[in-house]
């Protein structure tokens, strides 16, 4: 069973990590992204993530059932956080397991990459001079595959 | 008579939530109405309106859909400002 969710609370990445493991399994990878002080040059004191939250569980369950497909495997949990952030707070977990590491490997990727392309998420960051601005971003491809103009 | 029509939920986010001052409108088209005749119908309310793309990324019903993509009376459309979860 692959797992995804979007919330408020605090991510702990232990729990994430446990959603995954099998006796057969070999491999168990944990990434966490983290809210870093600096983007751009520019001083970075906290962040906001927005989210269009029911087509963000949807596209992030999506997106757990493609990676599992990449893994070969059904061990696949991620969780996004939204709302305010401060720097060193972890916005997303992606926990994945397998027989061996490569496809764990494989599968984490798969996750991270399809969030920033995909997932309709948006992030406001806070810089130290006080200044606010939403972080340029990816346009989502359109179902036929068409990049859309900007 | 007053020509069918479909009434549209639209939803903003994130810098076009800001750019338009609102985050949902109710939007009616005439029937057989797709993706891009709603940004089209949008774009032409004036204002801030008309700094929209052309052509954003559009969800219907959760789900992205192209610019060709038929409306229906009662869909949740979104225009999805470009994407940066992680």
């Amino acid at each position: 069973m692959t797992f995804a969710a979007v919330g408020r609370d605090p991510i702990d990445p232990a729990e994430v990590l446990g959603r995954v493991g099998a006796d057969e399994d070999g491999a168990g990878l944990l990434f966490v992204g983290v809210v870093r002080d600096h983007n751009d040059g520019r001083s970075v004191g906290g962040v906001r993530y927005d989210a269009y939250e029911e087509m963000a569980v949807a596209v992030l369950r999506e997106i757990a059932a493609e990676a599992a497909q990449v893994v070969g495997t059904d061990r696949v949990a991620v969780v996004h956080r939204v709302g305010e952030l401060a720097v060193g707070d972890i916005s997303v977990a992606i926990a994945v397991s397998s027989p061996h590491r490569a496809q764990a490997y494989e599968g984490s990727r798969f996750v991270i990459e399809e969030i920033k392309k995909r997932l309709p998420v948006w992030k406001k960051e806070r810089y130290s001079d006080g200044v606010e601005e939403w972080v340029a971003g990816s346009t989502p491809m359109s179902p036929t595959g068409e990049a859309e103009q900007p | 008579m007053v020509p069918p029509s479909v009434e549209i939920r639209t939803l903003f986010f994130a810098s076009y939530r800001e750019l338009l001052g609102t985050k949902e409108l109710a939007v009616d088209l005439p029937e057989g109405a797709t993706v891009s005749d709603l940004v089209s119908s949008l774009r032409s309310r004036g204002g801030a309106f008309t700094v929209l793309p052309g052509d954003p990324a559009v969800a219907v019903n959760h789900a992205y859909a192209d610019p060709t993509a038929l409306l229906n009376d009662g869909d949740e459309v979104a225009l999805i400002p470009p994407v940066a979860g992680g």
